[in-house]
């Protein structure tokens, strides 16, 4: 690297002076490159995500859904590699579709739960006043009923009567659609609560004003300079809430509220390990419980590492 | 101070009212409950009409929600549909067993994340360190139906088919007679929760010791010649220890109806399995009165851990 006289102090957008003008997408990248156990994390979920759309284009669903009473119970062996559960579906099969499943849920429900709560928060500290007292008041109360309680009581309130419906050519129980929204609409509350206090400082800023004076409209200001202000805090609670959501869908199934058979998810295949591990079937507990562990680690992981990568005051990791 | 309290509590009150009026219509249109005699073919049309008549389920909603409203502050949680009781003594019956269950947990789960925390903090980085860390890690994955189900599988039923003294799974009623058949029982659901609970609790306690022994006064302590010992146990712990202070205080009544998994997987006689059983019939005064005290709960608690830490740490001003 050479550097004369004449051209220090100018900046120059060579390649070797790149160090001194990352943007921010590339110091949060470099932070989160440096976080081993996020790495690891990642490497993993993406593994995960390959086993499960390879599976199920190996593996039809007909296959996971198809009963066989003579072979019910039966341990891992070579034709069910994770053995057949209490109607005698291959657990195999169902894993890969409960998968898909589990992860649609997921990734919908997160989607939900984050707009609303960007939308909840974000118009409670802009509007403030009555508007605030009273969105937070009722973030305060829904934040009060133990989120399980109130996963069973909406379930039961919504899975009243059930009708299945198609999308892209593939079936699904409506107990999808309900799942989703329950989860949707009783996770959204703490990042409700981040986003209302980042906008809260962010208000008094001076671009704001100017952008005010200017005569930018409220929602101008609202989505193009202050939601995009809180995109760590956002993104962040995405990654750790779409771990949150796939334990809730595991919570629910397993209790039998949530995806309803046959179609396969990770919780509900738990639901019936819990009457037949009594006889010893174990492989009916084990495969299911390693996916779901295994999954929520990995995003709990890159979740860990982005809140490190976003977090301005952390300088360790560069 | 007091003003201060005053402040909270009117809005809490109106916290409790907005909680009321959701739980309420929630539950109310949760299901019906003359359903489950649809059924029953000595019931006529006229009977279901009559029955509803009595249980005043014909009346307009905002009447109903007053009403109910009117009774619950009294401390009158209606009848239960189905088991033909006062709520509020199906309560009081499985209360002691959840709260049991729960203060054993909390007090296990406190003293081993303590001991985690520390010896993770004072040896940062060693290999100790790690293999706790990523304990807590995977810990803090595991969904409660996991480590209820495995340790099942493990102690209850497999030991048995080994032949080894085995651990029961069943229901426990407390018996003055026979109080180590009910301790037996409580073994293996309490251990499938601390399992859970501990891996965060020890991540924050590792958190909280390293920002503490990094500050002057620690070292000023060991420079006045104090042993280790006394410096991490008199003096860090004292400091890092108060944060726990607010996460227990928050988690006591989420643990309250918490278990609803724990308790139908062990069949274990609590509240939260109360709930799940009369929330699957839709008696609603039941699932109602259950939700009002667990949220009432939790309001009031989060007012009295936040009074609690201005008495535990005078550097926090209320205002």
């Amino acid at each position: 690297m050479t550097t004369d006289i004449a051209t220090l102090g100018t900046p120059s957008f060579g390649g070797e002076s790149a160090e001194q003008a990352l943007t921010p997408g590339q110091l949060i990248w470099r932070r989160f490159r440096k976080h081993r156990m996020a790495l690891l994390g990642m490497i993993g979920f993406c593994i995960l995500l390959l086993f499960i759309i390879i599976g199920s284009l190996l593996v039809n669903e007909e296959r996971a859904n198809a009963v066989d009473l003579q072979g019910r119970l039966s341990p891992p062996s070579e034709v069910h590699w994770m053995g057949t559960d209490s109607t005698g579906r291959d657990i195999f099969a169902r894993i890969i579709h409960g998968g898909q499943i589990s992860l649609v849920v997921g990734v919908l429900s997160v989607f939900l739960s984050v707009s609303l709560g960007t939308l909840i928060g974000g118009i409670a500290a802009y509007y403030g006043g009555w508007v605030d007292s009273l969105l937070m008041r009722f973030t305060e109360a829904m934040l009060s009923i133990p989120s399980l309680f109130l996963l069973i009581v909406l379930g039961k309130f919504l899975g009243r009567d059930i009708q299945t419906f198609t999308i892209f050519g593939q079936t699904f129980s409506g107990s999808v659609a309900i799942v989703i929204f329950v989860i949707g609409v009783t996770s959204w509350m703490f990042l409700a609560r981040i986003v209302r206090a980042n906008v809260l400082s962010l208000r008094e800023l001076d671009y704001i004003s100017v952008s005010k004076s200017l005569g930018a409209s409220d929602m101008r200001i609202f989505f193009r300079h202050l939601i995009p202000n809180t995109m760590g805090a956002i993104i962040v609670s995405t990654t750790l809430g779409l771990a949150g959501a796939i334990l809730l869908e595991a919570y629910v199934s397993f209790l039998g509220l949530g995806i309803q058979p046959p179609t396969a998810s990770w919780g509900n295949m738990l639901t019936a390990a819990q009457t037949f591990i009594q006889k010893g079937s174990w492989w009916m507990w084990v495969f299911p419980s390693i996916f779901i562990v295994a999954t929520i680690l990995c995003i709990n992981l890159i979740g860990d590492g982005l809140r490190d990568a976003f977090d301005p005051r952390s300088t360790r990791h560069l | 101070m007091w003003s201060y309290i005053a402040r909270r509590a009117v809005q809490a009150l109106f916290t409790l009212m907005i909680i009321t009026v959701l739980c309420f219509l929630l539950t109310r249109f949760s299901g019906d409950p003359i359903a489950q005699y649809a059924a029953n073919p000595r019931m006529s049309a006229e009977d279901k009409a009559a029955l509803r008549e009595r249980l005043g389920l014909n009346q307009p909603l905002p009447v109903q929600y007053f009403k109910w409203l009117g009774l619950a502050v009294q401390g009158d949680l209606g009848q239960s549909f189905f088991a033909k009781q006062p709520v509020s003594e199906m309560i009081a019956q499985r209360l002691p067993n959840t709260l049991i269950l729960m203060f054993t947990t909390e007090i296990i789960t406190v003293s081993i994340a303590l001991l985690l925390g520390i010896i993770s903090a004072v040896k940062q980085y060693s290999a100790v360190d790690n293999i706790i860390t990523s304990f807590s890690f995977i810990g803090y994955s595991i969904p409660i139906f996991f480590s209820a189900l495995g340790l099942m599988l493990i102690f209850a039923v497999q030991f048995k088919e080994w032949g080894l003294p085995y651990l029961p799974t069943g229901a426990a009623v407390w018996d003055k007679k026979d109080p180590v058949e009910y301790i037996k029982n409580l073994i293996l659901p309490v251990s499938a929760l601390v399992i859970v609970q501990t891996a965060g609790y020890s991540r924050f306690v590792r958190t909280s010791m390293l920002e503490v022994l990094g500050l002057d006064y620690v070292r000023t302590a060991r420079a006045k010649g104090l042993t280790s010992r006394v410096v991490l146990f008199k003096h860090a712990l004292r400091n890092a220890a108060l944060p726990l202070v607010t996460i227990v205080g928050l988690d006591i009544p989420f643990l309250l109806g918490g278990a609803i998994v724990t308790e139908s997987v062990y069949s274990w006689p609590g509240m939260g399995r109360l709930f799940w059983e009369y929330a699957q019939r839709s008696d609603y005064p039941v699932v109602l009165g259950i939700l009002l005290i667990v949220s009432t709960a939790v309001v009031a608690f989060t007012i009295i851990t936040d009074v609690l830490y201005t008495f535990v740490d005078p550097r926090i001003r209320l205002s």
